[in-house]
C-alpha cells in the first residue's frame, strides 16, 4: 500500500531580494525591507514529502537514515548558515523562498533514489510557507 | 465538498524487528528502533473526512460521532499500549508510522458511515509524519 512520509528539517540562512533587471526604485517598491543591501536572515523549516509502497519486510516507504543522510549532506550542508545570494543557483535568480523551494526540489529529485519525491514545502517564517511539487 | 480534520493524541511504545532478518540485519536496518525492550512516542493523529455539507445541520459529519469512533476504534486500542505485544495488527507487521497509519485507516474506514475518510495522518514526532489516503 502506498503511503506518504514527511520529514521536517531546519536551517538558517541570509538573503537579499534584489533583481538586476529592476531600477533601484523598482527594487525597493517590489521587495521593500527585503531589499536592504546588507541582507537579512531566516530560520527556514523544510518539509520533504516522499511516497511509495510500504515495504513488506521493513514496514517503511524508505529508511529515514537514507533520507536524513541525503538531506543533511545535500541540502543542510549546502544552505545552513550561508548567504543564499552568493550560491551559484542564485547568481541569476532572486533567492525568494519560491526559488529556494524549486532549487531544493531539483536537488532531491535528481539525487534521492530511495523513494518518489512528492513535494517540498518551506516555512520561511511561521507566517509564510511555500510548496513545490514539480508542476 | 468540505474536508474536516479532527486531532487526537495517544502515547505508545514499540520496536522494529523482522524475524526473517538476522540480528545483524535488524540492527543495521532498524538501528536504535530495534531495541527489543521498546521505546515510546507521543503520537498525534489527524483524521480528515470529506463530504457535502448537510443543508439541515450545516455539518459534514457529526463531530461527536467522529470523536466517539476515533476513541473506540483507535485510542482505546493504542493509547498506553506496547504496539508489538498488544495490538493484533502488529503481531505480524512492524509498527512503523507507515503501518500505523494504514492500521488506523483500516480500523476507521468501515465504521464511518456518514462521512468518507479522506486521510489519516500520524505524527510520530513533530518532525516526522505519514499520510495514508487508502491507496492500494
Amino acid at each position: 500500500m502506498k503511503a506518504h512520509l514527511t520529514r521536517r528539517y531546519m536551517f538558517s540562512a541570509s538573503h537579499r531580494l534584489h533583481s538586476d533587471e529592476m531600477s533601484v526604485e523598482e527594487n525597493r517598491a517590489t521587495y521593500g525591507k527585503c531589499n536592504n543591501p546588507y541582507g537579512h536572515g531566516h530560520n527556514y523549516t523544510i518539509e520533504v514529502t516522499v511516497s511509495g509502497p510500504v515495504d513488506d519486510q521493513t514496514g517503511m516507504v524508505c529508511n529515514l537514515v537514507d533520507l536524513d543522510g541525503f538531506v543533511h549532506s545535500q541540502i543542510l550542508e549546502r544552505y545552513d548558515h550561508q548567504n543564499l545570494n552568493v550560491l551559484p543557483e542564485f547568481a541569476r535568480q532572486v533567492p525568494t523562498t519560491e526559488n529556494l523551494c524549486v532549487a531544493i526540489y531539483e536537488i532531491v529529485k535528481r539525487g534521492f533514489r530511495k523513494a518518489h519525491l512528492e513535494k517540498i514545502r518551506i516555512e520561511e517564517t511561521m507566517m509564510n510557507s511555500f510548496e513545490y511539487s514539480g508542476e | 465538498m468540505v474536508y474536516l480534520t479532527r486531532k487526537a493524541e495517544f502515547s505508545a511504545s514499540h520496536y522494529y524487528h523482522n524475524p526473517a532478518f538476522t540480528p545483524e540485519e535488524n540492527a543495521r536496518i532498524f538501528g536504535k528502533c530495534n531495541n527489543p525492550n521498546g521505546h515510546g512516542h507521543n503520537y498525534t493523529l489527524e483524521v480528515t473526512v470529506k463530504g457535502a455539507v448537510d443543508p439541515k445541520s450545516g455539518f459534514v459529519v457529526d463531530l461527536k460521532q467522529l470523536k466517539d469512533v476515533m476513541s473506540r476504534e483507535v485510542l482505546d486500542a493504542l493509547d498506553h499500549r506496547f504496539l508489538n505485544k498488544e495490538v493484533p495488527e502488529f503481531f505480524t507487521k512492524i509498527p512503523t508510522t507507515e503501518n500505523l497509519a494504514i492500521a488506523i485507516w483500516q480500523r476507521l474506514a468501515p465504521k464511518l458511515n456518514a462521512a468518507q475518510l479522506h486521510r489519516v495522518r500520524v505524527y510520530e514526532t513533530p518532525d516526522l509524519f505519514v499520510d495514508f489516503y487508502g491507496e492500494a
